[in-house]
């Protein structure tokens, strides 16, 4: 599969992901790799490590006022630390899960986890190289990155 | 008369989806009775609720769905298990309904996807 088809297999995965889960489109901006460095994380980063024919990583990274809002919109009242971590693993693994209808079974998948903070860091794979999707929904801005070998 | 009562156990290493399957559930013959994090939570939690209807995730930490809906259904082989994944592939559906599940739903999924899911579980009970 090529670079560009791994990346619209993600992005296709996004686009469902808002329309069902909040009701809500999302735009996928332009893909890219991150050259200079590791990309930015934001407040809540949900990692999902991938192993089998792929190695690597799928996270996604949100502000909490957006994971704010989105739990608002799936009628959740609980908007505490916990929940917003929660959140941010569940669609890190909806996201690297539905992938496997394009990658196949081979394509095996961990259980989330959830970082917080924008400096925190994450492992990449050795000479992996990260492509940035960034997403807009409504004014807010995540990221899903995703860096297989 | 008073309709017949299906007792729900939802089974997912996520609160939030625990809560919303909890929330968004809407067939009026069943009823919620727990929730677990796990597969071995989801083991004790049957022997001591008995429910007659299981939500249950796959990718989840101390015991993964696949064996737990395995060794539910053999304690219970009338129990109706919905597996709701996010692991998309038809093999992974396959799989699941040949270790017993009685549906599987794809994960993200709307209300209107659950609740259906759901009925169609029961109708076939």
């Amino acid at each position: 599969m090529s670079l560009e088809s791994e990346v619209g297999v993600f992005v296709g995965a996004v686009l469902q992901y808002f329309a069902t889960t909040v009701q809500q489109a999302a735009l996928c901006g332009t893909p890219h790799l991150a050259l200079n460095g590791p990309p930015e994380l934001s407040d809540y980063t949900g990692v999902i490590r991938v192993t089998g024919k792929r190695s690597g990583l799928v996270a996604f990274t949100a502000p909490r006022s957006m994971l704010s809002v989105m739990l608002m919109r799936m009628q959740e009242t609980d908007m505490s630390n916990a929940n917003l971590r929660d959140l941010v693993g569940e669609i890190a693994n909806t996201l690297a899960g539905n992938a496997r209808r394009d990658f196949g079974q081979q394509f095996q998948i961990s259980v989330p986890e959830a970082v917080t903070g924008r400096e925190s860091r994450l492992s990449y794979p050795a000479a992996g190289r990260p492509i940035v999707i960034p997403i807009e929904w409504r004014n807010y801005h995540a990221r899903l990155i995703v860096c297989l070998r | 008369m008073e309709s017949p009562r299906h007792r729900l156990l939802v089974v997912d290493d996520s609160n939030v989806i625990r809560r919303r399957i909890e929330r968004a559930t809407e067939v009026p013959e069943i009823e919620f009775v727990g929730a677990a994090r796990n597969g071995v939570e989801a083991l004790e939690m049957h022997a001591r609720l008995q429910p007659t209807l299981v939500t249950m995730d796959l990718t989840m930490p101390e015991m993964d769905g696949a064996e737990c809906v395995s060794q539910l259904v053999q304690r219970d082989p009338q129990l109706r298990i919905l597996v709701i994944s996010a692991l998309a592939d038809k093999l992974t559906a396959i799989e699941a309904l040949e270790r017993g599940a009685s549906g599987f739903l794809c994960k993200p999924f709307t209300d209107r996807q659950l609740n259906d899911a759901l009925r169609k579980l029961i109708d076939a009970a």
